[in-house]
């Protein structure tokens, strides 16, 4: 296991230096002088040359990318052009908004996504079978912000029951914090519900339908144990190792559902910088969500591990 | 001549039908992929005849009908500047299928020879090209996508070609994975032994015997691609006003929920059929090409 672990990390970082360079170099995409986009509209002289000389704008590509990795290394992502307040602070400001929406997203996901797949292949064929998959058609269907918009519209507007806006910190009011997350999370989730509901059922069939659940059968073991003991236990592998990519789906849809119920997060930042021309925080934010999603594979990986005892030996 | 005439004699109909045949028998008896395949036609209908269909002039202002309720003048009512939604939404299914296809294109053209090259290759290449596309499956696609399109300048164009590239990891992936399979098959060692050029066994002998999983994968991305293009233009980053498209229509009308909310229903209601249509369609294909996937 030490091995592998080992051998997991190392292949990170090959992978962690492309991504660096890959942001880098969308810098290289900006039509014209970096240092007068940055400077935006006035492009003041001073403020272009301060820029030019920030960003090293006059040495050669490799040499900048030397200087901003190396900030980079040291949790240096540079300063926003707008607030003059470094990236990683800014980034680490709006991350735990994000963290705990994504929790809340997931934690409805796996409620819905996973007892939905199982009752959909145990009773496979069943109306249940068929309701769990328009369920997941439909989740994969539906733009989440368009589905943000509806609920808005149902149980804000209509009802009356939910704040349509207006983002409270946990630690203020827990209560006003969790009305105005519901919404958020359940549209984030959603999709993944699907998505998991999916996996789920395609795993428990193949699972199901293995000799040790005839052989539990046969002792005569009620099948709710069959189900959930025996089966569920090792379908539940490729779910982990799946369900892990719906992460990036999180952190993607993160940015639309803030969006729509303006919760001050991670994925607000980057379109708010994105529409300030404020390129570093926008790179900063990919950089970040990137090494966050490797690190959480990572992580799936390790559970990966941890559940399947014949991959431990 | 003979032969011909002969040949539906001898032999059954059904041993004479080809791969594609057999597989769009198999397609037709799924009755959701031929309800996606049938949404999926009417909207490029849509597209195609936008001008004749459409009851208005899309961008046509009207300062006497705004935010006016679904009525028979305006079967889906008016926006905030008075101009019809039913016009609107049916000159969005351009920018919407236009994304679709176009940027699906952009990532087969380039995800396809790239993983062909790596499969085939190997070695070295394959290292190099595997390793620069976990580095793009690193970032998260949506991500990504917004990132290009901020660098690039925000344009429908901009958005297909964000959208296209940042899809391309996966169509590298899934032809590299098909190339290794299918490069162990006899048939490509006896097309070797005959003395075939590398680059005619690729082209000849490889690729079409990639093209199955490769064609279902496209149709999902269409949907997913669909979803991003939406997106992007909720965000601001896609087609830029006054030129319709439903996820900037969206993007509108989220501003307007509490009093006109027909603007937000029927732009919705549109990028759902569309995305629905293109996944039961790929779904269907799925089952129908590539049994081995199901």
């Amino acid at each position: 296991m030490f091995e592998f672990l080992v051998k997991r990390l190392v292949t990170i970082v090959p992978t962690l230096v492309l991504v660096s360079m890959l942001i880098f170099g969308l810098q290289q995409l900006l039509p014209g002088d970096p240092a007068k986009i940055l400077a935006g509209e006035e492009q003041d002289p001073t403020v272009v040359a301060y820029l030019r000389a920030k960003l090293h704008l006059d040495e050669p590509l490799p040499v900048r990318y030397g200087y901003w990795v190396s900030g980079v290394v040291r949790g240096d992502l540079g300063e926003s052009i707008r607030t003059q307040q470094p990236v990683l602070e800014l980034i680490a400001q709006k991350l735990p908004v994000t963290i705990e929406l994504a929790l809340l997203a997931m934690t409805i996901a796996l409620l819905i996504g996973i007892p939905a797949g199982i009752v959909s292949a145990v009773g496979r064929g069943s109306a249940w079978d068929y309701a769990a998959n328009v369920f997941a058609l439909w989740g994969l269907s539906t733009p989440n912000f368009w589905l943000g918009i509806l609920m808005i519209l149902l149980f804000s507007v209509q009802l009356g029951w939910l704040p349509a806006s207006g983002y409270v910190s946990p630690f203020e009011d827990l209560g006003a914090n969790l009305a105005a997350m519901i919404m958020p999370a359940f549209v984030l989730g959603n999709a993944i519900a699907a998505v998991l509901m999916r996996h789920t059922r395609s795993a428990m069939l193949q699972v199901l339908s293995s000799d040790y659940v005839r052989t539990a059968r046969a002792k005569g073991l009620n099948e709710r144990t069959v189900v959930l003991k025996h089966a569920l236990r090792n379908a539940l592998t490729p779910i982990i190792t799946l369900g892990a990519l719906e992460l990036g789906t999180l952190l993607s849809g993160a940015v639309l559902t803030e969006q729509v119920f303006t919760i001050p997060g991670f994925g607000k930042l980057i379109v708010d910088s994105v529409f300030n021309r404020d390129y570093s925080v926008v790179q900063g934010v990919v950089l970040v969500t990137a090494t966050a999603y490797i690190t959480l594979n990572l992580l799936a990986d390790l559970a990966y591990f941890l559940v399947n005892p014949r991959l431990r030996s | 001549m003979a032969t011909a005439i002969l040949l539906p004699i001898s032999q059954p109909p059904k041993a004479e039908a080809g791969p594609w045949q057999r597989a769009w028998r198999r397609l037709r008896r799924r009755r959701g992929a031929l309800v996606g395949l049938v949404v999926v036609l009417i909207f490029i209908m849509l597209a195609l005849f936008a001008p004749w269909i459409a009851p208005a002039d899309p961008i046509a202002t009207s300062w006497g009908a705004i935010r006016k309720a679904p009525s028979a003048v305006h079967w889906f009512g008016t926006d905030e500047l008075g101009r019809d939604v039913l016009s609107r939404v049916i000159w969005g299914t351009r920018a919407s299928l236009l994304a679709g296809v176009v940027s699906v294109s952009i990532s087969l053209l380039l995800g396809v020879p790239i993983g062909l090259a790596a499969g085939f290759l190997g070695g070295v290449v394959d290292g190099v090209i595997s390793r620069i596309t976990d580095a793009f499956l690193a970032c998260p696609f949506l991500i990504l996508a917004i990132a290009l399109a901020a660098f690039l300048g925000p344009s429908l164009t901009n958005a297909m070609i964000a959208i296209g590239v940042s899809a391309t990891p996966i169509f590298v992936r899934l032809t590299r994975a098909q190339v290794i399979n299918v490069a162990v098959e006899d048939y490509i060692e006896a097309a070797r032994a005959v003395g075939n050029s590398p680059l005619r066994i690729a082209l000849r002998h490889v690729l079409p015997n990639i093209t199955a999983p490769v064609i279902v994968q496209a149709t999902l991305a269409i949907a997913a691609a669909v979803i991003a293009e939406a997106s992007l233009s909720f965000l601001g980053l896609g087609q830029q006003p006054p030129a319709p498209s439903w996820g900037s229509m969206l993007n509108t009308a989220k501003n307007y929920v509490d009093q006109a909310p027909w603007m937000a229903i029927w732009p919705g209601l549109s990028i759902f059929l569309l995305v629905l249509a293109f996944n039961l369609l790929g779904d269907g294909l799925r089952d129908a090409l590539d049994p081995r996937q199901r």
